[in-house]
Parts: structure tokens; sequence; C-alpha cells
């Protein structure tokens, strides 16, 4: 079995008398789609903020592609190939679209200590940002200020912003969070696609998308993994049940 | 239905027009003390419009911005007293010193943000003013007589208020130039997108201290500019131009024009300082106006004046 | 050696004044999160009172004691009428307004007190040099202040620690809403933060008073080493920022009394005489560059990343 592309070894994070990530160990493989689930306060943004650089480790590893990243600032990880989205939409309010997904490519596309040139008539940046607006489905939104579009479409450009920078490794927090049914739908099938590129570690409260989607899920409880596997045993595993899906919620196969 | 009247560019324009034609009129009326005014206008305006750059679109509230015009204007003084005249080797001298501070405060400053950031700029703006207070060998806290302006070997004449003037306004619009095209280039993006999102920028993979702090020396650099042709225009320096006050009455200009517009601080430069003349002359007691005056624009005039004049712009 | 003990002591004295003013800065800023440049003109305000109470009541405790009473009653209308409308704003807001606060209450001491600065004298039994160790001696009004910035600091301390007003003040800003859930008045608990700022201020320009001339502008310049202060001992740390002010108060005594024979020693005596008072000026802004090289949250920070 090939390498990992995603290895965390017992990572540790604390805040003051609480211990956010306990030990976690989990290995994502190379295209797999990983869902991370887990009750509300398990810490699972904890973890996400750690495998970007955002939040520092007390202890532990982080390796990505066999590389040790661990103690890399946020922006040098970018620049490795792994991309994330936000669980609270954290976008350039005062930008357009578009101007929002340029600037994720202008990141991996050159230095930008570039200041007389206007970079919105940089024609290769705004060609891969219009591509990754329609990868979305926003390209007709192109030009709209992100404080005008709605929250689905925010969640949208947060995909194609993540999705501009090339990524290998695609670090997607709560994408659902605050869709309809709908809109729910069309991420699913956004994800669908998209899998087949790029590897995604998906953390998730929507258990139709979760099963639906993840090759593979981790369940995290109180900063601990405490189950990682095929979703079908994940379904069977009485701790599982017991701490997050509770017995009364039986989950039908999706097939 | 679509009004192509734009109150904002009308301003511009009208501005721009007075500040070209001003030579003239004060020629014309005799009215000398309007030139020497607004030279001193002109020189501030451009230390504006260079807070303008890191506070307005980069985000980073500097309150040590007077610390500049110090610096630029004691390398004029200093080298004018060291017997070197020719502002070929004492403007450049004045910008390099200006960039090597920013880039020694700003490395120290930006490893920390908000109100410690707001904090640290002030106290070492003050450290400058304290040191320039102790060079016994240049004034001190007296200051220092400039005798002879920056001598530009025949190509201008300092000494002559006209020429003067329009060297001023053309750095002025130089350096709004300058700011426009850096504003709108990749360098421009990202420092707009780190003030508005820096935690995003990062996971996009952008370093955000790098491009602050490049942000930030190339804001004092113009500031040095500024402090050179202040130093001309009052044929003296000292410390008192760095102190912190100074410093408050820049931020001031910025906010009052408008943050992050390209002639905001202009503009917010010309309405401080003519509000501030006209004031001084109505009453000796004017700062007991002034201030709660700054407290009524914080609290209601969010976006200054090019604020204002944008909702009375249709289009 | 005389000499050394009395600019450490000096130094101390200064430094516990440095920490009164800090910390009303530090609790205000820590509870409403409002950032008080005029801080500085409530410690100015604070001497003018004494100036002006001491010479109507010809008592100097009196007058001390007036003066006190004087500037808490500042504060509290200041906060009432102005500064409490800016909680919750931009700190650029702060900023701005409390800016201006400034150049007001300068101006309002200027019309009121004229332009020339206040002396304040001590009355005979505080001039007294009192014997401290063998063949030492100290003024006593120097020991005074540093016994009552000392009593004061235990009590801050001990407020802080013990009591369940405290407590509050210790749970901060961020949890503005679990204390508006536990029934207590935020208004009221706001307005009496700000008055204890506000009086510390005081206390710290009153007692300062008699040994530096009351003069206009006086609270901004000693405002900035508050700003030092709480940036090198860390940020929301009162204890931090006692420890920094004290640290501060002796290098910033001791460096200007002994650093231009020091540099004498070294340097030839004019760039000595040159030199020296530019860099015993600087040595705390050096200190503040090197703590933000070495430890950017400051030293005792109340939080960690």
């Amino acid at each position: 079995m090939a390498d990992p592309l995603l290895r965390v070894k017992d990572l540790v994070r604390r805040f003051g008398g609480i211990t956010a990530t306990d030990h976690v160990t989990l290995d994502v493989a190379q295209g797999e789609l990983h869902a991370i689930i887990g009750p509300n306060g398990a810490g699972k943004t904890t973890l996400i903020s750690q495998l970007t650089g955002h939040l520092m480790p007390d202890s532990g590893s982080i390796f990505l592609g066999g590389e040790d990243i661990s103690r890399l600032a946020a922006w040098r990880r970018s620049a490795l190939g792994l991309a994330r989205s936000f669980q609270i939409t954290s976008l350039l309010m005062d930008f357009t679209a578009a101007d929002n997904v340029a600037l994720a490519a202008q990141a991996h596309h050159g230095h930008s200590f570039s200041f007389w040139r206007n970079a919105r008539r940089e024609s290769g940046l705004r060609q891969a940002a219009q591509a990754a607006l329609e990868r979305v489905g926003l390209g007709h939104r192109a030009d709209v200020l992100v404080s005008r579009l709605s929250h689905g479409e925010q969640r949208e450009l947060e995909l194609a912003v993540a999705l501009a920078t090339k990524p290998q490794l695609l670090l997607l927090d709560e994408p659902m969070a605050g869709l309809g049914v709908t809109e729910s739908a069309r991420m699913v099938k956004l994800l669908q696609e998209l899998r087949k590129e790029v590897t995604i570690v998906l953390v998730e409260h929507d258990m139709d998308a979760v099963f639906a989607l993840a090759d593979r899920i981790s369940v995290l409880v109180y900063g601990r993994v405490i189950a990682s596997d095929v979703p079908a045993a994940i379904r069977q595993n009485e701790e599982v049940k017991r701490a997050y899906l509770g017995d009364q919620h039986v989950v039908t196969a999706h097939v | 239905m679509k009004h192509s009247f734009d109150a904002r560019t009308a301003v511009t324009v009208l501005l721009v027009a007075a500040l070209l034609l001003l030579p003239l009129y004060s020629q014309l009326s005799g009215n000398v003390f309007a030139l020497t005014l607004f030279t001193r206008i002109v020189i501030l305006a451009l230390a504006a419009a260079s807070l303008n750059l890191i506070m307005g679109y980069g985000g980073m509230m500097s309150f040590g911005h007077a610390a500049y015009l110090g610096i630029g204007g004691y390398a004029v003084g200093i080298l004018a007293q060291e017997g070197i005249g020719s502002g070929f080797i004492q403007w450049p001298v004045a910008l390099a010193a200006s960039a090597l501070y920013a880039l020694v405060i700003g490395a120290l400053s930006l490893r920390t943000r908000g109100v410690y950031f707001i904090m640290i700029t002030l106290a070492f703006a003050q450290m400058a003013y304290y040191v320039a207070s102790g060079l016994a060998r240049y004034g001190g806290d007296d200051g220092l007589t400039v005798y002879k302006r920056s001598d530009f070997a025949g190509l201008i004449n300092l000494s002559n208020r006209t020429q003067f003037y329009y060297l001023c306004l053309a750095c002025l619009f130089g350096v709004v130039f300058l700011i426009w095209r850096i504003v709108n280039s990749r360098f421009g993006m990202v420092v707009q997108g780190l003030r508005s999102n820096e935690q995003r920028m990062q996971a996009i993979g952008f370093p955000a201290k790098r491009y602050k702090l490049v942000c930030f020396v190339i804001s004092g650099t113009m500031c040095g500019l500024a402090g050179a042709l202040l130093a001309n225009n009052t044929d003296f320096v000292s410390p008192a131009v760095m102190y912190w006050t100074r410093s408050g009455d820049l931020m001031v200009m910025v906010i009052l024009g408008g943050m992050g517009t390209l002639f905001g601080p202009v503009i917010g430069a010309v309405v401080y300082l003519v509000l501030e003349e006209m004031l001084s002359r109505v009453t000796e007691y004017w700062a007991l106006i002034m201030g709660p005056l700054l407290l009524l624009i914080v609290l209601f005039g969010r976006g200054g004046i090019m604020g204002l004049l944008g909702r009375f712009s249709r289009g | 050696m005389l000499l050394v003990v009395e600019q450490f002591l000096n130094g101390l004295q200064f430094g516990l004044l440095l920490f009164l003013l800090a910390a009303g800065l530090t609790l205000v800023f820590g509870i409403m999160d409002l950032v008080n440049l005029a801080h500085g003109s409530l410690y100015m305000m604070g001497a003018y009172f004494a100036a002006t109470f001491v010479a109507w009541t010809g008592s100097f405790l009196l007058g001390a004691v007036l003066a006190l009473g004087a500037t808490l009653l500042l504060g509290i209308v200041l906060e009432f009428s102005a500064l409490r409308h800016l909680y919750g704003r931009d700190h650029l807001d702060h900023v701005l307004a409390t800016f201006g606060l400034i150049l007001f209450f300068n101006e309002a001491v200027r019309l009121i007190w004229g332009p020339a600065g206040l002396a304040l004298p001590l009355p005979a039994w505080l001039t007294v040099p009192v014997p401290i160790l063998p063949g030492i001696h100290y003024p006593a009004y120097r020991l005074a202040i540093i016994v009552v910035a000392l009593a004061v600091a235990l009590l801050l301390y001990v407020g802080v620690m013990r009591t369940r007003v405290g407590m509050l003040i210790r749970a901060g800003a961020s949890n503005r809403e679990m204390i508006g859930a536990l029934g207590i008045n935020i208004k009221l608990l706001y307005t009496m933060v700000f008055g204890l700022g506000a009086a510390l201020a005081g206390l710290a320009g009153l007692m300062q008073a008699p040994i530096l001339t009351v003069q206009i502008g006086m609270g901004e310049n000693i405002l900035i080493l508050a700003f030092v202060i709480i940036v090198i001992g860390g940020i929301g740390s009162i204890r931090g920022a006692f420890l920094a002010a004290i640290f501060v108060g002796i290098i910033d005594t001791m460096g200007r009394a002994f650093l231009p024979n020091l540099l004498r020693q070294v340097l030839s005596s004019a760039a000595a005489s040159t030199a020296a008072p530019a860099l015993s000026s600087m040595l705390i802004y050096l200190l503040m560059a090197i703590v933000l090289v070495v430890r950017p949250e400051g030293l005792f920070p109340a939080n960690r990343r």
C-alpha cells in the first residue's frame, strides 16, 4: 500500500486544562475522501487548524506526502498543496468573487512583489479565476461583491478559492453549514466530481452527505479518535453509536 | 436610469484645479500668505497620502508616522549644517534614512497587531523625538535652522516661492500616482487582502508579514520626502515635528478625508489645516473646539468626506 | 554607593508610579476593551487638582484626598457622558476620540490655570530625610510614595484576586454576556471600573506633582511609558505590568544617572556628551524592542496562542 498523503501521528493540543486534541492518529490515502465526524466540541476545527498551520500542536507530528509539516507556517503549507475552506465563511468581503479567487491563483502563480502592472488586467489570473468559479457553478456571479452573495454562494466560493490554489489535499470544514436541501445536494454532487482529482478531508455534520461520499470515516469524541474505518464498519461500531449517533439513529444504506 | 454625476470626481477635479492655479491667485491678489499656507498643506497632504497607504489600504494603524517628517527633515538639516547643501545628496539620504527606520521599526512592530501595534509605533516615534532632543550638536530641543535650502544646481530654485510650491505639488501628485499604481498591482491586491482578512490570505499562501513590511517601508520613505520638503519650507527642523500629537494630526487628516480612497488624504489635509487656520483666527482656544469636533467625526462620520460625497453620487 | 542606592530607590518609586498608571489603563482595556489615550489627561488633572486644593486648604493631606475624589468624579462623568458610546467600536475610533479629548483637556487646563505650570510645595514634615540604612538617608516623601503605591498595589491584588467583583473583572471583556446573565448591572460595573482607573491615574499624578512640575502635556509623556510597560509586561496581565513597571522604572532612572559616566569611560568625552542623553532616553525603547524580538506577547502574558 502506497504511503498515505496525510499522516497525523499522536497529535496533542491543550488549552489551559482542556485537552482539545488527545493523541490523534490518522492516515489519509491519496485520492481518498476521508470524513471526520464527531459531536460539537469534539475538537474537529482545532484539528483542522493544526493541519493547516493556524494553530501549533503541543506535541505530535503531521506529514504531508512524507514531508514533516508539523511546525510549518500556514502559508508554506499552502505552497505545498494544502488548501482549506473555513467553517465560518472567511472571505474578503469587500472584494468581488472573481477578485477572491484571482488572489488565490495569484499566490501560486509567481511572486507578488510587482508594483506597477494592474493585477485585475492579468488575463492568466482572470481566466484561472473564471475557470474555478464555473467549476463550482458561480461563473455568472463573478463580478458580484462577496457581501452581496447569498450564504450558499459564499460556501461555494470558499470551495472555488481553495481550488484555485491547485491543491493536492483539500481540507473542508463543514462546507454544508447553513445550506438548504437543494444547495446541499448541489454541494454533494460537486464533491463527487472533485474527489476524482484531489484528496479530500471532510469535516461534516450532515450524515447523509458523509455516508454518501466518504471512503473512510474517523470519529472524533472529546479530542480522541474512537474509530477510523470504512462507513459500513462505522455504522456497526457500538462505541460510535453510543457516543455520537445515538442508539435511536438507524442509519440506512445510501447506495 | 444612470446618472453620470459623481460628486467625488467633481470635488477632486475642482481641488486639483484649485491647487494648480493657486500661485496665480496669489500673484494676482497679492496674498502671499495663501501661497505659504498651501505649500505647507500640500507637503502635509503628501505625508497623509503616505499614511493612507498603510492605514487605509493596508489596515496598519500607525501612530508614529510623524517620525518620518523628522527623519527626512533632520537628514536635510544635519547635512546642511555639515556643509553638504546639495539636494542631490540630501534628499536621497532623507529617503534612505526613512526607509531604514521603517524597516527596523516595522520588523519589530509588525510582530504585534491591533492596539499593541498602535502603541508600539507611537512609542518608537516618541523615542525618535527624544533622540533628536538629545542631539545637542544639532540644536537639541531648540531645533536646527536650515540656512540654505537644498541646492539643485540651477535646475530649480527652492527659494523661489512659486517654484518651490510647484515642486511640492509635483511631488504630491507623483506620490498619489505611484500609490494608485501600487494599490492596483499584485502587491496592492495582497496588501488590501491582508487588511480585509489576514487569516484567509495566509491560508491561500501569502506570507503576511513580508508584504506588510514592504508596504510599511514604502510608506515611510514617501513620508521622508515630505520631511525633506518641510524642512525646506520652514527653513527649520526640530524634534517638535515628530511629537506624537503630530502623528495624531496625520491620522485625523486621513480619516477625515476618507480612508482607503486615493484623494481622501489630500482633501482631509486641506480641510483640516484650513479649518485649523480659520479657527485659530477666530479664537485663541481653537483646540477646545477641535477636540470635541474630532469626537463627533468619529462617532458619526463614517467614511470621512469621500464617504459623504459618495452618498451624493448616483450611478 | 550612596548614589546607587538613592537612584535605585528613585527608580523603584518611579516604577511604582508607572504601575499605578499602567494598571488603570490595563483594567479599562481588559474589561471594557477601551483604548483610552486620555488616561494621561486624568493623570494631569490629578496633579492640577492637587496643586489647587492644597493651596486652598493649606493642608497637603486634605488637598490630596480632595484631588483624588475630584479625579474619580471627573472619570465617572467622562465615562458617563462621552466614553461609554465608544464601547464595542473599532480601536481606531477609540484612539481618535480620546486623542480629541486630550486636545480638549490640554486646552481647558490652559484656559483655567494658564499656560505656565504650577508648583506644589511639600509640607515640612515630608521633606525630612529618613535614615533607611546606616549612613544612608532618603527623602521622606519619596519613601511615602513607595509605601502608598505598594499598599495600593496590594489592595488591587487582593481586590482582583479575592473578591467577587474582582472575579468579574478577571472574567474579562469576553464574558460580557455571562456577566449580564448573572444579573449584574454591566453599565454600573463599567462605570465603576473606569472610575477606579481614573482614580489610579489621578493618584499617580498627585503623588508625582511635588517632584516634577505640574504642566500641560505632562500626561502624554508618561502615557507612552505606560504603553511600553504594558507591551513589555504582557498582554492583559496586571502582574506583568507590575514587574515590567518596576523594571522599567529602575532601568530608566539608573540609566539616566549612570550611563553618561559609563560612556565616558569608553568613548571620548565629546562623543559621550553627544551620545549619552540620546542613549539614555532610548534605553527603555531598546528594552521594548528586545522583548518584541524575543517574546512578542510580552514577558508574562495572560493567555498564550
